[in-house]
């Protein structure tokens, strides 16, 4: 297990560098003019932009530039700095700023996907072909069908706007309640999938050839329930909330701009919008790390949940 | 964008229900003065700096507006009085003379001297700082020196310290407007503490920036979050009336929005596109207009052959039915365009673009056709400033009324777009914009019109015009420089090199907690009117 997790830790450092070269790569590629678009619509001065030139060395241009600046910016990443901003601020702080906040509202997401999705996914399971079966299948492919775009300014309006039961927006050091309903909009879209998931392998396993052996021993149903046909089911919902929790963390632009919450996918958003480079690069090194690390705590759960997985 | 639509659709029978609650917690009849001790917020968007020779966006300027007070300020006629200054005066329009009304402190105790001002104006001149505002002090003696990557000067020559309060300015050439000029964000000065060394601001200054305004830092910036600044009881002239303002950041105007409708949020100074039509009956009374700056038009290529006649160009003006456009696509929340300067400024005239601004679809192609107009015209516009809309309508328009295919052209940000036109790539008729810094005509007509123009990009070019710029800017008296400017603005008339289409206006909402609430010009909450709705 030891060495397993040694040889993932090693193959992370490659992904690492690979996808901040092809990061860098692609954002090189794409910038037009970073200096005119921070400017936005009004002319720059001469003295500002030799000034942005110089100090983000914006003028070297084409393959060896590109080079010059990646390496420039790996050789600050490995000892420990972000860099800068296009408007001066330090991308570590940024992040530490955005980071916490995104994490509760990823959690609090996770939370709601998992008590709400796996407990109406078992039900769901057992009882095949019920109405509640039936009519959560229904509400899913509702929610699955509604992207973010529209679930989230609807929730606002209605639970914040209209009702008042919410904050409509959560703004800085937001509490627990104000990151509710933005979480619970984060989250219904894993909710439904996870949903969809546990009952289909709960179902699966309850004609399971051991659920039967089970139930002829005389065991009680809630105990073969519980104990066995879950811990089976849970393995592909696991790989889905690890690889979820990733997407979650990445920051939900959408949500995070809706209900203005100042995360990482607001920062994100803001970044590419300027054309900032290094602030979009710097966010999405971070992500990778954070994608790489869920991973590898999926690929080791893996190994709790079914001990005939074995790693070397 | 359809989505937010069908949010927008549904809020209707919410305006109701909302204006009812709102009665119920305020009480009072909204009459009389409000809590002096309450606080107010403000959307702003995160600003990008907050140092004053810096600050050339809305969100950092209306922040800088609380913390700081201006030499003057701008009265309902535009016109320029002293507000930090006794007096700004000249006999020649060159050496100017200012001097600071005593009693003006910043918030850290010192004592506002004409030093400051010298000292601020100087940092932001020297290149190597990289000011954004940097080119408001061009006009200064001396400002040459201090360009350049190693320039000769650290200061410029045109700035004498007489005594602790009065200080002298000469120009490089006489200039009318200078006073005018003085109400601009970069004048602004700067406490000694701002500064680590002579010419070396402090990193940690704009973090928590020192000034000598009505309000003073509560705090630190919280970077994409808020900025809380508290009244500065030391404070000379006029003091507000609440105790603070949060500036609260938003990413997004329809988020401000929805904070605004449930009194989460106390003034959002932009409505967004989308809820210009609900907006009314969602907020009631505290839905506002005002009068503010901002000018739209199309530019022509006038590199290119097929616009170079001004014919093609005044025929295509009198195709595009402004009045259609501003109803049914802004909601009234623009007014049509007739004139190449904004009426907001003194020296405005209605319909200087006679004929050409009205719309006349026959005239218009039998003039387009006798001219030799080219068979297909392309709008090029910004993808990513909800401009679609209107230059898709523009388009129809000329499409039917001129009879020959017409195009709108996105491009993917404002940039892009300068970047083909300066190549001079064919881009056809592209759309820009214009919010002034000053309210003088010479802010239009310079950068836009004149040949060396900062934002003349479509390379009009006429001498006559230039000439008569010149000698307004240059004139012994108001009066007199406005009739040059006006001079000017008919040569415009002639040439047509743009086709004015809207002038903007400020459609901005408060809370049912708030009153008083004025904007001004430059789309900034007046700070010391607003007040508690108690």
């Amino acid at each position: 297990m030891f060495r397993y997790i040694l040889r993932r830790l090693l193959q992370m450092v490659l992904a690492f560098f690979g996808t901040t070269l092809i990061v860098y790569a692609l954002m090189f590629a794409g910038q037009g003019d970073p200096i005119q678009a921070l400017a936005g619509e009004r002319p720059v001065t001469a003295a500002q932009r030799a000034y942005l030139t110089e100090k983000y060395h914006l003028d070297a241009t084409g393959v060896g530039g590109f080079f010059y600046r990646y390496f420039d910016y790996v050789k600050s990443l490995l000892q420990g700095d972000l860099g800068q901003s296009l408007t001066g601020r330090q991308i570590g702080d940024i992040l530490q700023a955005a980071w916490p906040v995104t994490v509760k509202l990823a959690l609090i997401a996770l939370a709601v996907a998992i008590i709400f999705g796996v407990t109406a996914g078992v039900i769901a399971g057992i009882r095949r072909a019920s109405i509640f079966d039936n009519s959560t299948l229904v509400l899913t492919l509702l929610v699955l069908g509604i992207p973010t775009i529209v679930l989230a300014p609807l929730a606002q309006y209605f639970l914040g706007v209209k009702w008042q039961l919410f904050p409509p927006t959560a703004g800085s050091e937001p509490t627990f309640y104000a990151l509710l309903l933005p979480g619970i909009v984060l989250g219904s879209l894993s909710l439904a999938t996870a949903l969809r998931l546990t009952r289909t392998s709960v179902a699966e396993n309850m004609r399971a050839d051991y659920v039967r052996t089970a139930r002829s021993k005389g065991l009680v149903k809630r105990r073969i329930v519980s104990v066995h046909v879950l811990r089976n089911s849970l393995i592909p919902v696991v790989t889905f909330l690890g690889v979820e929790l990733g997407n979650l963390m990445s920051g939900a632009i959408i949500t995070e701009g809706v209900f203005n919450i100042p995360g990482v996918g607001f920062n994100l958003f803001r970044g590419i919008r300027t054309e900032d480079g290094p602030l979009v690069v710097g966010i999405v090194s971070v992500l990778v790390v954070v994608y790489l690390v869920s991973n590898l705590v999926v690929d080791v759960l893996y190994a709790v949940l079914d001990p005939r997985i074995r790693y070397e | 964008m359809r989505v937010r639509r069908l949010a927008a659709w549904t809020a209707l029978p919410l305006a109701v229900t909302l204006g009812l609650a709102a009665c119920g917690s305020g009480g009072g009849s909204g009459s009389g003065s409000g809590d002096p001790n309450a606080a107010v917020s403000i959307q702003i968007s995160e600003p990008q700096h907050l140092v004053p020779s810096n600050t050339t966006e809305t969100s950092g300027s209306q922040v800088l507006a609380g913390l700081f007070s201006p030499l003057v300020d701008y009265d309902a006629q535009n016109k320029p009085y002293e507000v930090a200054a006794q007096s700004v005066t000249s006999s020649d329009n060159k050496v100017w003379t200012i001097k600071l009304k005593d009693g003006f402190t910043f918030h850290n105790g010192e004592k506002a001297t004409s030093e400051d001002y010298i000292n601020a104006w100087n940092y932001g001149a020297y290149a190597p700082n990289g000011q954004g505002a940097s080119y408001f002090f061009e006009k200064i003696a001396g400002y040459q020196d201090l360009q350049g990557e190693k320039p000769k000067a650290k200061t410029m020559s045109g700035l004498k310290k007489v005594d602790d309060l009065t200080f002298t300015v000469t120009l490089s050439e006489p200039y009318i407007d200078f006073k005018t000029m003085l109400g601009y964000t970069a004048f602004y000065p700067l406490p000694e503490a701002a500064f680590s060394a002579p010419g070396v601001l402090k990193d940690s200054y704009e973090q928590a920036p020192i000034g000598q305004g009505p309000f003073k830092m509560k705090g630190t910036w919280q970077h994409d979050a808020k900025i809380d600044v508290e009244r500065y009881d030391a404070y000379p002239g006029e003091k507000p009336k609440v105790n603070g303002v949060e500036f609260r950041v938003y990413q997004q105007l329809t988020a401000a929005y929805a904070d605004v409708q449930a009194d989460n949020l106390d003034v959002a100074p932009t409505i967004p596109t989308e809820n210009l039509s609900t907006a009314p009956t969602d907020l009631g009374d505290r839905y506002q207009t005002s009068r503010m700056s901002s000018f739209q038009f199309l530019a022509f290529p006038t590199f290119d052959k097929d616009y170079s006649n001004p014919d093609v160009r005044k025929a295509i003006s009198m195709a595009i039915d402004r009045d259609e456009i501003t109803k049914s696509i802004f909601k009234g929340s623009q007014q049509s365009a007739r004139s190449f300067v904004s009426p907001v400024l003194p020296g405005y005239r209605d319909n200087t673009a006679g004929a050409a601004g009205e719309f006349n679809p026959t005239e218009a192609k039998k003039l387009y056709q006798a001219a030799g107009g080219p068979s297909k015209i392309v709008i090029s516009y910004n993808g990513d400033g909800g401009h679609k809309d209107w230059v898709d309508a523009t388009a129809n328009q000329l499409k039917a009324n001129l009879g020959v295919e017409v195009v709108g052209s996105a491009e993917p940000k404002f940039a892009d777009l300068l970047t083909k036109v300066e190549k001079k790539q064919p881009v056809g008729l592209f759309r820009m914009g214009w919010v002034m810094d000053y309210p003088s005509m010479e802010d239009y007509l310079g950068p836009l019109y004149s040949t060396n123009g900062s934002s003349n990009y479509y390379g009009y070019s006429n001498p006559e015009f230039d000439k008569l710029v010149k000698e307004g800017s240059a004139a012994k008296t108001q009066d007199e420089a406005i009739a040059k400017y006006q001079q000017a603005e008919d040569i415009l008339a002639k040439d047509m090199p743009v086709i004015p289409l809207r002038f903007g206006e400020n459609v901005f909402g408060h809370s049912s907690k708030v009153k008083n609430v004025e904007m001004d010009l430059f789309q900034r909450v007046n700070l010391v009117k607003i007040e508690a709705a108690s």
